[in-house]
């Protein structure tokens, strides 16, 4: 028998991922733990080995194919004393239906095909998969002029039937934009695809910005005792080799702040509030084409040597696309920092499910009047907090603030 | 006080299966009954006519039996054996229901139940002990009865309703059935194959008026011709009992005919079972005799659903039993369902010849806007109907000239009740013309003529 291998869910709310590169030929023998392709997901790429031993009969997804759904048929192996020349492919695949077990993920977590494969739930139709509609449907849509691939499904396992075509026939036309002012002279541009990760962002963020009600709270932090503890601590660690940084410190505080004000550490799902014992901080790190959120687990509790360490490593795996699913999912809580570029002061979009973000910019040299009026020079970093309104109140942001504000100023009390 | 996830009141072919698809979804249930366990579909209505009819069709046979070359001299019948034997059926498949609640682990209440409102439900036993049980959700799946009128109230001695009919004291001379829907020609067609003399009296202006005007007319003219009286656009205004005979006072045309049955069936519909449920105590409307609900059986009351005939048309045990299912799967909150298609019920009437429909008829059709196509092809053209020496009859087909939607069915004919169901199933599936002409129908069989009344739409026939 020849062996079918699928398209892995590679995450839990992955639906379709891009066929990065295989890294083996038809014709090529493969043992069981042999990287035999990259799969690029909505948030990173990762490589799959298989679990059957064989000889690659037939790759049945090209190189960069978009969008592959989870569970369809990609390669075909042929087993020990099986002729290559002799595997068909199967007429009919029912994607999906599959749960792709044949292969996993390097260490990926266990449950790897995940429950979405298998969802009811209406899904919407593109135009690489195989349209699922009734034949009165399809002909309803031809002779109405409509796409069947723009349709939601109604029907079972999302096939488009005839209710789906006459509400969609049915509904308003956007009429044609009014034509253009003439401007003078072409312009040049350049169209480029989105990546699964720029169609994540873009779905996610806007999600976020229309759903859920932001407010923001900014405060400034004198950062003067901190970098002299930062130095100490460095000169300290010297030996070591590591070295901690003012983002460190910032992740530390957030996590200590969260365990002092643990309404803010919360989330909004519906009918209940979900409040978080640990402080599990995500920290925005920019990759190549987008951006990735590896998380920093038990913040309030590591220690700022852990903290750095862990951050060094995530970071690190961020930027090579090598993060695993459990490594940028689950935070309760993110940070964004844009200090190192210069930026003073921004607010950054929420990152549901998390209740808050905490937007950081750098830390400048300013004049600073003390309360006796006296003027001197410190260094000072503006903080601003974006708050999901339903879980976190101005009152609870401001008191997560003044404690985060607490704990930079007087860093000692973050080591004790 | 026993506490039930799902407690169903009505133990007919809504409430048991309503009941055992609960328990395969895991609710602990409880099913109420007050009569016997198969409601009246399986006791006293499409069971045992079912089991009358054959005896009304193999006798039918032994008459003919010199056409197919056999030869049976002066049939005859014993009218107590084929009631014994109808009984028997229904009394069997009950006890097979008790099985099913057994293996699905449903417990059976015997006796009337009441909605006491927040829950909780009174049943009242056989010897009148009370006991108290409630349900998280409760489903009405009491059913439905004959309707009677003022004037026209069945005595179960010389008027009759279906339950009377089913276990007959003799085969009337002289037979009155009121109203010609599929319970009325049903015992019509019965008691005329025994020798009755029957007439038939139906208000609108032809027998079987929820069927296509040409199956009714076809219907029409095969009942008249096996000696049947037909009465439409007439009315029964007056019965008086009590004498040797009944006297029947006829209206047709503005003119009243007195005329004298020995026996009278009753047909004219059915009402609901809403009475001492307390539906009021619990705050359940009800409209007309049946109990009002949205589409998944919600009713007016927060948990509490209807289901069958008590909530309405049509009446109908596979209607009964599939809002079962569906009600109970939207209790327990599955995802991706959708309400029982009222559109796409077939209808079976077990006279002879049978009828069998399903969607709109092609005045329906028209009337809801649509441009048809109709296609019809005839039992005399169909060899395995030849062979059989069934050559009555006919299949149509009405389509929407523009998209190919089969809008509708209509089978007159025999066998025609085991066929329906591909072309429910064709629209189920919302095929067009295209798949129905490319499927491949099995030679010889009664079913080809399905194939060639879709073909006949399209100028396609093959062989008329």
């Amino acid at each position: 028998m020849a062996i079918e291998i699928f398209m892995p869910a590679l995450s839990p709310t992955m639906e379709k991922g891009t066929l990065a590169k295989w890294l083996v030929a038809e014709g090529d023998e493969v043992t069981s733990g042999d990287i035999i392709c990259e799969i690029e997901t909505d948030k990173a790429t990762m490589e799959v080995e298989s679990i059957d031993e064989g000889i690659v009969a037939k790759l049945l997804v090209a190189d960069g194919a978009d969008d592959v759904p989870v569970g369809t048929l990609i390669a075909i192996l042929a087993e020990e004393g099986e002729d290559v020349a002799e595997v068909s492919v199967p007429s009919a695949v029912p994607a999906a239906a599959k749960e792709a077990t044949a292969v996993v993920a390097e260490a990926a977590p266990a449950p790897v095909a995940a429950a979405p494969v298998l969802s009811p739930a209406p899904v919407a139709n593109t135009s690489s998969d195989r349209v699922k509609a009734s034949p009165l449907a399809k002909r309803m849509a031809e002779q109405g002029g409509l796409n069947l691939s723009t349709l939601t499904g109604s029907g079972p396992h999302g096939r488009i039937v005839k209710a789906d075509v006459e509400a969609a026939l049915a509904a308003p036309q956007v009429s044609a934009p009014a034509a253009a002012p003439a401007v003078t002279g072409d312009n040049s541009f350049r169209d480029e695809k989105l990546s699964n990760m720029r169609k994540t962002i873009a779905r996610r963020l806007t999600e976020s910005k229309q759903n859920v009600p932001h407010f923001y709270l900014t405060i400034e932090c004198r950062l003067d005792r901190l970098m002299s503890v930062r130095k100490e601590v460095n000169e300290g660690l010297a030996d070591s080799g590591q070295k901690v940084s003012v983002n460190d410190f910032i992740i530390k505080a957030a996590g200590l702040a969260l365990k002092k004000v643990p309404e803010a550490n919360a989330q909004f799902h519906g009918d209940i509030i979900r409040y978080f014992d640990r402080a599990d901080i995500s920290m925005a790190v920019a990759i190549e084409g987008g951006l990735i959120t590896p998380v920093i687990r038990g913040a309030c509790t590591k220690s700022l040597t852990a903290i750095a360490s862990d951050a060094k490593t995530l970071a690190g795996k961020a930027r090579e696309g090598k993060l695993m699913p459990e490594e940028y999912t689950n935070g309760t809580f993110s940070i964004s920092n844009l200090g190192m570029f210069g930026i003073k002061e921004f607010s950054a979009v929420i990152n549901p499910p998390e209740g808050a973000i905490l937007a950081v910019g750098a830390g400048t040299k300013q004049p600073v009047v003390a309360d006796d009026g006296s003027l001197s020079v410190g260094i000072v970093m503006s903080c601003t907090l974006s708050c999901d309104h339903r879980v976190i109140d101005g009152s609870v942001g401001a008191e997560f603030l003044k404690a985060f504000k607490g704990f930079l100023e007087n860093p000692l009390t973050m080591l004790v | 006080m026993s506490k039930f996830d799902l407690v169903v009141i009505g133990g007919g072919p809504g409430g048991y299966v309503a009941a055992i698809r609960a328990s395969q979804l895991g609710m602990k249930v409880a099913l109420v009954e007050r009569e016997h366990l198969g409601g009246i579909c399986l006791n006293w209505g499409c069971i045992p006519t079912k089991a009358l009819l054959r005896s009304a069709e193999v006798f039918h046979n032994l008459k003919n039996a010199a056409a197919y070359g056999l030869s049976c001299e002066n049939p005859s019948f014993d009218l107590d054996a084929i009631v014994k034997r109808s009984r028997g059926v229904a009394t069997q498949l009950s006890g097979g229901i008790g099985h099913l609640m057994k293996k699905n682990k449903v417990t059976v209440f015997d006796g009337a139940a009441k909605l006491l409102g927040g829950g909780k439900l009174a049943v009242t036993d056989a010897k009148g002990a009370v006991s108290e049980i409630t349900g998280s959700d409760i489903i009405l799946a009491t059913g439905a009865r004959a309707r009677e009128l003022p004037h026209l109230k069945a005595d179960g001695k010389q008027v009759w309703t279906y339950k009377h009919a089913l276990q007959p004291d003799c085969v009337p001379g002289k037979l009155l059935v009121i109203g010609s829907g599929a319970i009325g020609i049903e015992f019509a067609s019965f008691f005329n194959e025994l020798g009755s003399d029957v007439t038939v009296v139906e208000m609108m202006d032809r027998v079987l008026p929820v069927e296509d005007e040409e199956i009714s007319k076809a219907a029409g003219r095969s009942f008249k011709k096996q000696g049947m009286k037909l009465k439409t656009s007439a009315s029964v205004t007056k019965i008086v009992t009590g004498g040797k005979q009944v006297v029947a006072t006829i209206e047709a045309k503005g003119k009243a005919v007195e005329e004298t049955f020995d026996r009278v069936i009753l047909a004219i519909g059915i009402t609901g079972n809403i009475e001492n449920i307390g539906l009021e105590a619990a705050g359940v409307k009800s409209d007309r005799g049946h109990i009002v609900t949205d589409e998944w059986g919600q009713t007016s009351a927060k948990g509490i659903w209807a289901i069958g005939d008590v909530a309405g048309a049509p009446w109908l045990a596979h209607k009964a039993s599939h809002e079962g299912v569906v009600t109970v799967e939207k209790i327990k909150g599955i995802k991706g369902l959708h309400p029982v298609d009222k559109k796409n019920i077939p209808g079976c009437t077990y006279c002879r010849p049978q009828v069998a429909s399903v969607g709109m008829t092609e005045q329906a059709a028209k009337d809801a806007g649509h441009d048809v196509r109709t296609g019809k092809f005839p039992f005399t053209a169909n060899g395995k109907a030849i062979a059989l020496g069934e050559t009555e009859g006919f299949v149509k087909t009405v389509f929407d000239k523009k998209t190919g939607e089969m809008l509708g069915a209509h089978m007159i004919g025999a066998e025609v009740t085991e066929m329906i169901q591909g072309y429910v199933i064709a629209r189920g599936m919302e095929t067009t013309e295209a798949e129905l002409m490319h499927t491949v129908f099995p030679h010889p069989t009664l079913s080809e003529m399905m194939h060639e009344a879709v073909l006949d739409a399209y100028d396609q026939v093959i062989h008329a």
